[in-house]
């Protein structure tokens, strides 16, 4: 295979990102053309294990069998329709250019590059855009009811950081359709034969032998049997961890586990510190509440984001005194339109998500607590009908209604940013695979494409393209190099892991604390959103790294889980996520604390645009912006797990643009 | 507000089960239905009991995993919501709340108000697809779709799969979720190669797992979350009589 001659991927080299040699454009069909292949007569002596069973997941295991692997796959879930790709509300991108509005593969690598501000690799970007055509054929001839025009083509719509209309979209539950598309592939496969579904299954750590993922040991959340098995590759599939900030707006079971044993294992946590804060979310309401609820980007297309410009007039807001429609026009500041003129209310969402923190911190928030900003229908509901606006958005109303309490078509939305998604994950190189060789890691489990901020509508895409295209055409460079099933359950390490397991597993059952799980999860969160949320600084973080060590200590101490670890037990599976949660944070904030600088969903309070600099004073960006340090941090960070407290040793992969220019990111 | 639960407890599959009431004392109104059993659930491990178990995963009424019947009613009385989106606010200070599963033959019990709903996987897995292998797609402006029959279809596919439907039948029927499968898949013209092969699996396998028959009571669309209408059930017979027919004169 072509790849940098540098290194080769070993856990105690330099990491090699395996990235084809040639020009940009030609990469991944250089790839293809080159790549190893297996036939079909021997595919069906592989097997394969696919942890997860979501976007990225589900479209690996429909398609690995549909190619005559035998495929494994697990899922937490009682059903693998229910995984959490199904919340994503707003849409897939896709460089169709049907709007004829010059857009194209180049164009969408680009945007995602510079969303992305600068820390993703532009061949695995660049992969991406190309592959988002074929994903919008796959899906529709699966059946996925896009949106349509009156004549029959499908619609298109704009999202943040992008100023073509390339996103396609069922209503207010894209991800929900892609994932019924993809369930529906997996179900047929599953009914063929082809794959073993294990559902409300639990990976609960990874098995390695000779330096080769093989296999992975799982509890069954139904009868709380641990078992093992075996595979010729793993890959795992499992989602982000933005669960660790306790509220976001993941799945109550989204969780870090399966990614964090991984790291354990030998595999490296690549650029943990970067996190998605979504900036429209219904604010939180009280110290009661398990969840927070995203308010699709898309909203931003016709909502106007806004709060009073004086602050008297917020805290009357705020006790219930003045009513949004009290406040004239001239009263209001739509601050992201004053600040980023050229892109209005569809900034991205790391500059949104901050300014709003930013006129919140000044006091001029509208929600109970402080911490909310309007976003507002009238004028929309005004020039087009409120008609109009149902069509468009009826179903995120309604949910928005349900959960305020408030009629969204009468009186501004009130919202405020969350935690949403994560860039970050384990380390990959061009053939999705981890610095473990076999382990092979797709979709938000991994760190490979969105860099430090992801635009809307692109998760969708990466999940998709990892588990329909990228990885049917890489993994048989791994696995063209293995004798088929040569490790089996019976191999020490397997039996190992397992011993392991279940002695974690009385461990926490023997804790017999007072405490509950979720209020040691509770208590963690609300420390990295504190400190290692929408603002960072040396200061806090090093608070946090000193703190975590004394919520494990407790949390080892005092924990109560009731009941039995045979059959089902909730407080049991929770106990587990949180305690892997509780390690994985201080990875997170080693992370952020090394990169001194800011980028993307990471803001170093340190490193900031000032009014002195050259960038301001040409009226190019503002003060207060993110400040990146590119001659120091243009690298990927991969981290290395050293040991139970012990510090974890950072890796650098270097990013190298070729076909870009690296540009301080302006959205005025 | 306070308020007196009366939940379904069963500690296994095989387990007898039984009502056991709960004191929910001192809920935000802002809560939701879920975050209320949070509560009660800190409270019970607090005095050394086992929680109430049920299943629960988006919290915003889209994955279908939440599934208790409220009074008596899947998901409550209040229409077009999931369990997970009922608030507090709509219960009166000092009310007494029934919690049960979602009860039907096909779906049986595994811990509590969590219930095993495989049956609905391997009826999708028996022919709620469309046969495409991936990466054999033609171009997606290639087939052009009236909004009319995308709308349509769209309807019928926002099904989340919850059961609700078959747990408010008084036959246990799950003739809309089946329903639903088949008129999102056959209306759209990417299904219609399989439209009868897909229609006799579906309702083959739905027969298979034990749900009952349909008497056209409507009780599944008036507790469906998705508010799909029954008209999709009276398509599917139509479609199924087609099916039927066109399989006996091949044969």
């Amino acid at each position: 295979m072509a790849s940098n001659a540098s290194s080769t991927p070993t856990p105690n080299g330099t990491l090699n990102s395996a990235i084809p040699e040639g020009p940009l454009p030609g990469k991944w069909t250089q790839y293809k053309a080159k790549a190893k292949l297996i036939n079909p007569a021997n595919k069906r002596k592989y097997s394969v294990i696919v942890v997860g069973s979501g976007l990225a997941g589900g479209a690996a295991a429909a398609t690995l069998s549909e190619l005559g692997y035998q495929v494994k796959c697990f899922c937490y879930q009682d059903s693998p329709r229910r995984a959490h790709s199904i919340a994503a509300q707003g849409g897939i991108n896709g460089a169709k250019n049907y709007q004829n509005d010059g857009d194209s593969v180049w164009r969408l690598f680009y945007d995602t590059i510079k969303g992305g501000d600068f820390r993703a690799r532009e061949a695995n970007v660049h992969r991406l855009a190309e592959i988002s055509l074929q994903i919008i054929d796959q899906c529709v001839a699966q059946g996925v009811p896009f949106a349509r025009e009156y004549g029959g083509a499908l619609a298109n719509r704009s999202f943040g950081g992008a100023q073509v209309s390339r996103t396609f979209y069922a209503r207010g539950q894209t991800g929900q359709q892609l994932l019924i598309g993809c369930y529906q592939a997996l179900e047929k496969e599953i009914a063929k034969g082809g794959v073993k579904m294990h559902t409300r299954t639990e990976m609960l750590d990874l098995v390695v032998v000779d330096g080769h993922a093989k296999g992975i040991v799982v509890r069954d959340l139904t009868t709380g049997e641990i078992t093992s098995h075996a595979a010729d590759a793993v890959i795992l599939a499992t989602g982000g961890y933005g669960n660790v900030f306790f509220l976001s707006t993941n799945a109550m079971g989204c969780n870090v586990t399966a990614a964090l044993r991984a790291n354990k294992r030998g595999a490296y946590m690549a650029n943990p510190c970067f996190t998605q804060i979504h900036p429209t979310c219904i604010p939180v309401s009280g110290d009661y509440q398990s969840k927070l609820t995203l308010m699709s980007e898309s909203l931003r297309n016709d909502g106007r984001i806004w709060v009073p410009k004086s602050k008297e007039d917020a805290a009357k807001i705020r006790s219930g005194t003045m009513m949004a429609k009290d406040i004239p026009e001239e009263g209001r500041d739509f601050f992201l339109e004053r600040k980023y003129p050229s892109f209005g209310n569809l900034a991205p969402r790391d500059i949104s998500s901050r300014s709003a923190k930013e006129v919140c911190d000044e006091g001029r928030g509208v929600a109970k607590t402080g911490l909310g900003v309007f976003l507002d229908f009238s004028d929309a509901i005004n020039r087009l009908g409120k008609e109009a606006i149902k069509a468009r958005y009826g179903n995120l109303f309604q949910m928005y209604e349900k959960i305020a309490g408030e009629d969204p078509y009468e009186t501004p939305m009130k919202i405020y940013p969350a935690v949403h998604y994560t860039m970050g994950g384990l380390w990959v190189d061009y053939n999705l695979m981890s610095n473990i060789a076999g382990l092979h890691v797709l979709g938000e489990a991994n760190f490979s494409d969105h860099g430090a901020n992801r635009l809307g509508a692109s998760a969708l895409m990466q999940g998709l393209a990892d588990g329909y295209f990228v990885i049917p055409t890489t993994l048989p460079n791994y696995l063209a190099s293995q004798k088929p099933g040569t490790v089996t359950t019976s191999a020490p390490e397997f039996k190992q892991i397992e011993a392991e397991v279940k002695e974690r597993i009385d461990q926490l059952m023997n804790v017999k604390g007072t405490k509950t799980v979720d209020s040691f999860h509770r208590e963690l969160g609300m420390l990295v959103w504190d400190k290692c949320g929408m603002a960072r600084s040396e200061a806090g973080l090093k608070e946090a790294l000193a703190k975590i060590p004394q919520i494990r200590e407790d949390f080892w101490k005092n924990v109560r889980i009731p009941g039995s670890p045979d059959g089902t037990n909730m407080e049991l599976e929770k106990a587990w996520r949180v305690a892997d949660f509780i390690d994985f944070a201080e990875i997170m904030c080693h992370d952020a604390l090394a990169r001194e600088e800011s980028c993307g969903g990471h803001f170093r309070e340190e490193y900031q645009f000032t009014a002195e600099d050259e960038a301001v004073k040409s009226g190019y960006t503002n003060p207060g912006e993110a400040m990146r340090r590119d001659d120091e941090f243009a690298y990927v960070s991969a981290w290395e797990f050293k040991g139970p407290g012990v510090p974890p040793v950072l890796h650098k992969e270097p990013l190298v643009y070729e076909a870009v220019e690296l540009s301080v990111r302006s959205y005025k | 507000m306070n308020l007196t639960l009366k939940v379904w407890r069963q500690s296994g599959p095989n387990a007898t089960g039984r009502i056991e009431t709960y004191e929910a004392k001192e809920i935000p109104s802002e809560a939701s239905f879920l975050e209320m059993l949070d509560i009660v659930n800190t409270g019970i491990i607090k005095e050394g009991g086992d929680p109430i178990h049920f299943d629960h995963d988006c919290r915003e009424g889209i994955c279908g995993s939440c599934s208790l019947a409220i009074n008596g009613v899947p998901h409550s009385k209040e229409s077009g919501i999931t369990t997970c989106q009922v608030h507090m606010r709509k219960f009166r200070e000092g009310e007494t709340i029934w919690i049960e599963p979602f009860r039907a033959r096909a779906f049986p019990v595994i811990k509590d108000l969590m219930v095993d709903r495989s049956a609905f996987d391997r009826i999708i897995a028996a022919g709620g697809y469309i046969d495409v292998r991936t990466g054999s797609a033609p171009e997606a402006n290639s087939i052009p779709i009236g909004k009319e029959d995308a709308d349509e279809a769209f309807d019928a596919a926002t099904c989340i799969g919850c059961g609700a439907c078959v747990a408010a039948c008084k036959n246990a029927s799950a003739m809309l979720f089946v329903g639903a499968k088949a008129a999102h898949l056959n209306i759209l013209p990417q299904g219609h190669p399989e439209k009868d092969k897909r229609v006799l699996a579906l309702v083959r396998q739905m027969d298979a797992e034990g749900f009952g028959n349909c008497t056209n009571h409507y009780e599944c669309e008036a507790v469906c979350p998705k508010e799909i209408s029954a008209d999709v059930i009276s398509k599917l017979n139509r479609d199924y009589a087609a099916a039927i027919v066109r399989e006996a004169v091949a044969e």
